[in-house]
């Protein structure tokens, strides 16, 4: 059962070495396509195996726990280790034609590879220090890829990255020493039956509030942003749309899990903030995002934005809530990620991302135009595509909390998000071209159309697909929240049976 | 011995917090790397101490005679040591290329990613 596993983890890791091995010439990016083609057969089979068997725990190394390291994958972990090879895939074949030889000597495809695997540790992990070493190695990796290339804006925006990472880094760790003081175990399922035995239930809050903050600091939620619109917009455009997908979600994916599993002894103190967290978070990025004029500018505040969705289901805490986060984890990592792509498309053609000197794309390049209004407009929260239901199950288990001043901030910043996606759009695809250049996607290589289109289209069509048949995906997310919610199924399963 | 190194650990957190409110961002990371020290530190301590009595396991013997310290902070800590060398390695290269790219470390003046409204990108 443990292959079942490790294999999602395996797999990048060695598709990375086999990458590095031949950075040189163009085996490399199909030996990477190739790789995350594997690697999604190996997420499917993680989650086809969760689906039949409920949740699954390996102990690595054969070590019981909770002394060894535990993976376990419950239905949030298995969904986001799927959710992680689709994008993964989709930029690896994007990458086809976005990267090119110089980056790929230099190693890119290795990065991105370890990048994904980072991630992936992340998610399948049950044991806290080991989170810490998975987060490490996606840090490590996040940094090369940010400013390979070496221009300047990406120096410039690296410095903020890291420095800021950095601090999140250490807080996490102090926390996590601290907790290993109180407690003696690091091991996540073992930690949510020890912690409300402990004395001293204040030094549990304070713990509690270091791990928000270094979380909150990778979720990029207010006030500890800052180092996302700084950094985003300036790597490859590869790069910044598995940023944009994956990076700041596994900062929102840890902070549900430590707030559901681990820090649930004192609802009204932690959940209170993450919810004015989430309002704040709302309402800076939709504000950051108006007063931008760059399209990956635009987008980068929109993450911030859209994190505060993911914080107020964490935050109102009711099995619809949850729910609700977990759906919009996933509809945003493929609408954002997607969005990202289109702009690199869009420099392509047009010449740049800067909205003031581009236009003219609706006339010129219309499956481009119809390819971005699908993201867009999900993420806008247009009926019926899959960013409506995400915000509607929120917006409902808002009122049904009797939260109307939250619930309210999410229908205002959602009406705000229509702004800046018309402003892309009348920018960008209705006015003319400023330099009466006509960006169409003729201009494009032939081998590097379809590298850059497939990976849109496809994630444009999942988009649709998941706003057409919400039903099953929205049942999944039930599940996933119920399983959350009542931790002992995880309890269970990691550390067997207990009288 | 632990009331020693907490003091120790809240001067070492001190000296950092002090050196990262600098605008110069070399002296930014120093104090991260005395603050990611501290940390290494609080692991330490928060896994008790149990001086002079190493956790080796005598020959012959299934386990560890006696009481002795705890390995798994050691082994915490170092693991921590090692990923922190590697960042803080990464970190400084960062800054040198920084410094001679964009020929500034005074985190004020570096407005390449986010140019100030107005005035001409460079």
């Amino acid at each position: 059962m443990s292959w079942y596993l490790a294999a999602p983890l395996v797999l990048p890791f060695l598709t990375a070495v086999a990458a590095f091995l031949t950075r040189h010439g163009h085996l490399g990016r199909w030996l990477s396509v190739i790789g995350n083609i594997g690697f999604l057969i190996a997420a499917v089979a993680l989650m086809i195996q969760v689906l039949d068997q409920g949740i699954i725990a390996g102990q690595m190394g054969g070590w019981a726990a909770p002394f060894g390291i535990t993976l376990v994958a419950d239905y949030l972990s298995a969904v986001m280790v799927v959710i992680t090879a689709i994008t993964a895939l989709a930029v690896s074949v994007y990458a086809l034609a976005d990267i090119n030889e110089k980056k790929e000597a230099l190693g890119y495809h290795a990065l991105f590879n370890i990048l994904i695997g980072g991630v992936t540790g992340a998610f399948v992990t049950g044991d806290l220090f080991n989170l810490y070493v998975w987060f490490e190695v996606m840090l490590i990796s996040s940094f090369g890829l940010l400013v390979l290339g070496g221009k300047k804006a990406q120096i410039d925006g690296g410095v903020k990255y890291v420095t800021l990472n950095l601090i999140s880094t250490i807080l996490f760790l102090s926390g996590v020493g601290l907790l290993y003081g109180m407690t003696g175990t690091l091991n996540m399922a073992d930690l949510a039956r020890t912690l409300p035995e402990v004395e001293n239930q204040g030094i549990v809050a304070v713990i509690a509030v270091m791990f928000m903050v270094a979380f909150g600091v990778k979720a990029a939620v207010f006030p500890l942003f800052f180092w996302l619109p700084a950094s985003y917009h300036t790597p490859a455009f590869s790069v910044s749309a598995v940023f944009a997908g994956l990076l700041t979600k596994v900062g929102v994916y840890a902070l549900i899990r430590m707030f559901t599993l681990v820090f649930t002894g004192d609802i009204n103190f932690t959940h209170t903030i993450l919810l004015w967290v989430a309002a704040l978070t709302m309402i800076t990025g939709v504000l950051g995002a108006a007063a931008q004029s760059d399209f990956r500018k635009i987008l980068s505040f929109h993450i911030v934005s859209q994190i505060g969705y993911m914080i107020m289901g964490l935050a109102l805490l009711t099995p619809l809530a949850l729910a609700g986060a977990v759906f919009y984890l996933v509809h945003h990592i493929i609408v954002k990620a997607n969005l990202f792509l289109i702009a690199g498309v869009t420099e392509r053609i047009a010449g740049s991302t800067d909205l003031n000197k581009i236009g003219g794309l609706y006339k010129s390049a219309p499956l481009l135009a119809v390819l971005f209004l699908i993201p867009a407009f999900s993420l806008a929260g247009f009926p019926p595509l899959s960013g409506f239901w995400a915000k509607y199950v929120l917006v409902a288990a808002a009122l049904e909390d009797r939260g109307w001043v939250i619930a309210a901030v999410a229908l205002t910043v959602g009406l705000l998000t229509i702004y800046s996606m018309t402003k892309i759009w009348a920018e960008a695809f209705w006015k003319a071209h400023p330099e009466g250049m006509d960006p169409s996607l003729k201009t494009l290589s032939a081998e590097a159309r379809w590298p850059l289109l497939i990976p849109i289209a496809s994630m444009a069509a999942l988009t649709l697909i998941i706003g057409f048949f919400p039903q099953p995906f929205i049942a999944f997310a039930e599940t996933a929240s119920a399983q959350l919610l009542d931790p002992t199924a995880y309890i269970e399963a990691v550390l067997g049976a207990t009288p | 011995m632990e009331a020693l190194l907490a003091i120790t650990i809240g001067v070492l957190v001190a000296c950092a917090v002090y050196l990262m409110m600098s605008r110069h961002v070399l002296r930014f990371i120093f104090g991260l790397v005395l603050i990611s020290n501290a940390a290494n530190m609080t692991i330490f301590t928060a896994g008790r101490l149990t001086p002079g009595a190493p956790p080796l396991i005598p020959e012959g013997a299934e386990g560890p005679v006696g009481t002795v310290a705890n390995a798994l902070p050691q082994a915490l800590v170092l693991t921590a040591i090692v990923i922190g060398f590697g960042l803080f390695a990464f970190a400084l290269i960062l800054m040198f290329r920084a410094y001679t790219s964009l020929g500034t470390l005074d985190s004020d003046e570096m407005r390449v990613a986010e140019p100030v409204e107005g005035e001409d990108k460079p």
